[in-house]
């Protein structure tokens, strides 16, 4: 696919979302490095408010680092990302998630030697308080499995318990925006199913903005409004859900068994 | 049931380990390896005492100790790798939770207990020690060792609280604590003595120095993390230590700060004549008076530093340190600021350190750098490391023991008739810091009481899982 090509699709994008608000989260022209090797080199996407967007590819296409560059670690080295009309693009961190962005990041990354109901709590930090219980109540309902475990520590649960508990410690913070890193990760069929249905069920009932990453293109893409195909820090292709599971290219490097190897676009360098 | 059976038989006969004879081998050929190695560092450092003679020094041979100290190792190692080859072959045999940091708590288990009541029972025995130790000894004036012993323990035991904070619940590596004593113990002499402060302006006066210190080291060190904290931090303490020798004009340089005031009853002074505290009592007078007033000073300034720290670990700021001991990142994308969460460590720690550093200063009535070298930080370190990292009981044990422990050995006496004339044990006491730090890492090496406690007690549990918690919990 010529670079004209991607620009066609990056254009049917925005006219997606033309007739709306301007997009809740915006990334324009973000490059990232890692020390002087580039992970992203150029991303454009857009999350508009009360979507569900995902971003699929390979391992090591840079998934993760644009979903941490949003929240600035590291920190987009050129171009700029809005929330909200704002530019967050040099706040720090801590700021970023105070505007009401969660995240439940690659690794899960709970807090191993503190209890469940601990993690919670810090999830919860920005509100204190305030209306912990009723959220706790909330998340409870959505993850029966961490409702029965508040008292463990988070260190010693399963790994798919542990996801299903950094899904929820993110939500304690009541976030307009969700971003989740690959919540799939390692879990069984079934599981992956009710983490999927959770999502969406936040997305219509809650009217929760979310921004997925995923290897499982197939789930994700049905489950989304819109998707983005990342290709060596760059976006390849974009559309609606439907658009990316039915394009022959995304087929056949995404969904039918195509592992990591030629990636649509043919990107690469 | 494999779990009894395992226990009743030879741990080299379990299945799952080597062939007997084989397990039997590799651990004799390890402890003939380690003896080797004993052999060899022996042979420069023991082998031979040079003494001095009529004509220059003459060397003594003493291959006699080179051998017992070789054989010694060599049975110890044997015994060890015997000991824990049997612990081994159990571990094998119990599947352990790959992912697990430590034993499932879902409930408080034994060690968690015991560190709840261990604490009443220490805050009980230091609150009465006065009192035991006088009818121990008979009178006041001969019980003055103990609590003199009782006043250095509860000093390192508050040290080790206050550095608890940062190196226990927010998980940032200071070898430089001794820093923050010293700026405390300096604030005090300096105001005390050139602008005649009472104790009881200066103390606060010393804490807030000292936490403004710690922030000021809190800043560069920001985002550094385990060694390379631990090598600013060890630089900042020698830094300081500098300073009070070199800046002479203000600190007296190596010669000191000395005559500072004396302690006062909250204004009256612990003399002999009218105005004194016996008299205004109507008691006899006694020397004793001010050793014990001290001595309760320094308990209530410890409990104080220990009530500080529990309250803040149920309250966010107690839980971020937390957290951001476990993960940095995560805590951040919480939206936790872990630049105010970080220098809020280092101050408060700082603080408690002023104020230890203020109670040094009227205790002893002289300070000179001297008493603030790296070997202080390390001890403190070494009572929190060797309590466990972040819990309150295990820091008094661990001061108890490293500081009383050198004072044991003080009085056993019997050891000079198997060492020779001019032994003197408590010369020993680096070395016994050495030994008892090996066997922690060896044994225990998440410290002696190694279990976190939630911040949520059992009796908020309760009331939590009965909320929240339909099924699963009793
Ligand atoms: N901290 C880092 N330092 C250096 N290089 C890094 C770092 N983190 C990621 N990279 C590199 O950046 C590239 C993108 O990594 P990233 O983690 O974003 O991939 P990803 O798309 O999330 O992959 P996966 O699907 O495997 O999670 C990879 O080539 C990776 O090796
Ligand atoms: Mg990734």
């Amino acid at each position: 696919m010529s670079v004209a090509g991607i620009n066609v699709l990056v254009d049917e994008t925005r006219a997606i979302q033309a007739g709306g608000k301007p997009p809740l989260l915006s990334v324009r022209g973000v490059s990232t490095y890692y020390g002087s090797v580039a992970a992203l080199k150029g991303v454009d996407l857009d999350v508009g408010e009360g979507e569900i967007v995902t971003l699929i590819g390979a391992n090591g296409a840079g998934k993760s680092t644009l979903m941490m560059t949003v929240f600035g670690a590291p920190r987009a080295r050129d171009g700029s990302i809005t929330y909200e009309g704002r530019d967050i693009t040099r706040l720090p961190t801590h700021a970023i998630a105070r505007l009401g962005i969660a995240q439940s990041p690659e690794g899960r990354r709970v807090f191993p030697r503190m209890t469940v109901f601990e993690n919670l709590q810090m999830g919860a930090s920005l509100h204190g308080e305030r209306h912990f219980a009723e959220d706790l109540e909330k998340v409870c309902a959505l993850f029966p499995r961490v409702k029965e475990r508040l008292h463990q520590r988070a260190g010693t649960m399963s790994g798919g318990e542990q996801q299903m508990l950094a899904i929820a410690r993110a939500l304690m913070s009541r976030p307009k925006l969700l971003l989740l890193d690959e919540p799939s990760l390692g879990l069984a069929p079934l599981v992956v199913k009710g983490i999927f249905d959770a999502i969406r069920r936040l997305n219509r009932e809650d009217g929760m903005t979310i921004f997925l990453v995923e290897q499982n293109a197939y789930h994700a893409l049905k489950l989304a409004h819109r998707g983005y195909v990342l290709v060596n820090g760059r976006i390849t292709m974009s559309g609606t859900g439907r658009q990316l599971l039915d394009d022959p290219a995304v087929k056949a490097a995404y969904l039918e068994g195509g592992g990591h190897g030629a990636a649509p676009g043919g990107a690469h360098g | 049931m494999a779990r009894t059976a395992s226990d009743a038989m030879p741990a080299a006969a379990l299945p799952g380990t080597a062939a007997p004879a084989g397990a039997l081998g590799g651990i004799l050929r390890d402890a003939a390896l380690y003896a080797l190695v004993a052999f060899g560092l022996c042979v420069p450092l023991v082998a031979y005492r040079t003494d001095p003679g009529p004509e220059g020094l003459v060397l003594v041979p003493r291959w006699g100790l080179v051998a017992i100290l070789c054989g010694a190792i060599f049975v110890l190692r044997l015994l060890q790798r015997l000991l824990l080859l049997r612990r081994d072959a159990r571990r094998a045999l119990t599947a352990s939770p790959a992912q697990a940091t430590e034993a499932v708590a879902g409930e408080p288990d034994a060690g968690q207990k015991t560190s709840k009541v261990g604490l009443k029972v220490f805050v009980a025995v230091a609150l009465t020690l006065p009192v035991l130790a006088t009818l121990a000894t008979g009178d006041l004036a001969s019980s003055r060792y103990w609590i003199d012993l009782g006043i250095l323990i509860l000093t390192y035991v508050m040290l080790g609280w206050g550095l608890n904070i940062v190196v226990g619940l927010a998980g940032l590596l200071d070898l430089g604590y001794v820093a923050f004593y010293a700026v405390g113990a300096y604030s005090y002499a300096l105001l005390a003595t050139t602008f005649g402060l009472s104790f009881w302006i200066c103390l606060p006066l010393a804490g807030l120095f000292a936490g403004l210190w710690g922030m000021l080291l809190g800043f560069p060190v920001l985002r550094l993390r385990g060694d390379y904290l631990a090598i600013v931090t060890l630089a900042f303490g020698e830094i300081i230590r500098l300073v009070l020798i070199n800046w002479t004009d203000v600190t007296g340089g190596a010669a000191g700060v000395s005559s500072i005031p004396r302690a006062t009853f909250f204004g009256i002074p612990f003399t002999a004549d009218e105005d004194g505290f016996a008299a205004k009592l109507g008691i006899e007078f006694n020397t004793m008076h001010r050793v014990v007033f001290l001595y309760y000073l320094i308990l209530v300034l410890a409990l104080i530093t220990n009530f500080v720290t529990m309250r803040l670990r149920r309250l966010p700021i107690g839980r971020a340190w937390e957290a951001l001991r476990e993960d940095e990142i995560a805590c951040r994308s919480l939206g936790i600021d872990t630049t105010a969460t970080k220098l809020t460590a280092f101050a408060l720690g700082a603080a408690f350190g002023g104020f230890a550093g203020s109670f040094f200063a009227v205790r002893q009535g002289f300070i000179s750098p001297e008493s603030f070298t790296f070997l202080e930080s390390a001890i403190i370190l070494a009572i929190v490391v060797l309590g466990g990292m972040g819990s309150q009981f295990g820091v008094a044990i661990a001061a108890v023991a490293m500081v009383g422990g050198p004072e044991l050995l003080r009085n056993l006496g019997f050891l000079s008739a198997v060492f020779g004339e001019g032994f003197d044990p408590s010369e020993y006491r680096l070395l016994l810091f050495g030994l008892a730090m090996v066997a922690m890492m060896v044994w225990r090496p998440r410290g002696l009481i190694s279990v976190r406690m939630p911040s949520v007690s059992l009796g908020e549990r309760r009331a939590i899982s009965g909320a929240h918690v339909s099924e699963g919990h009793g």
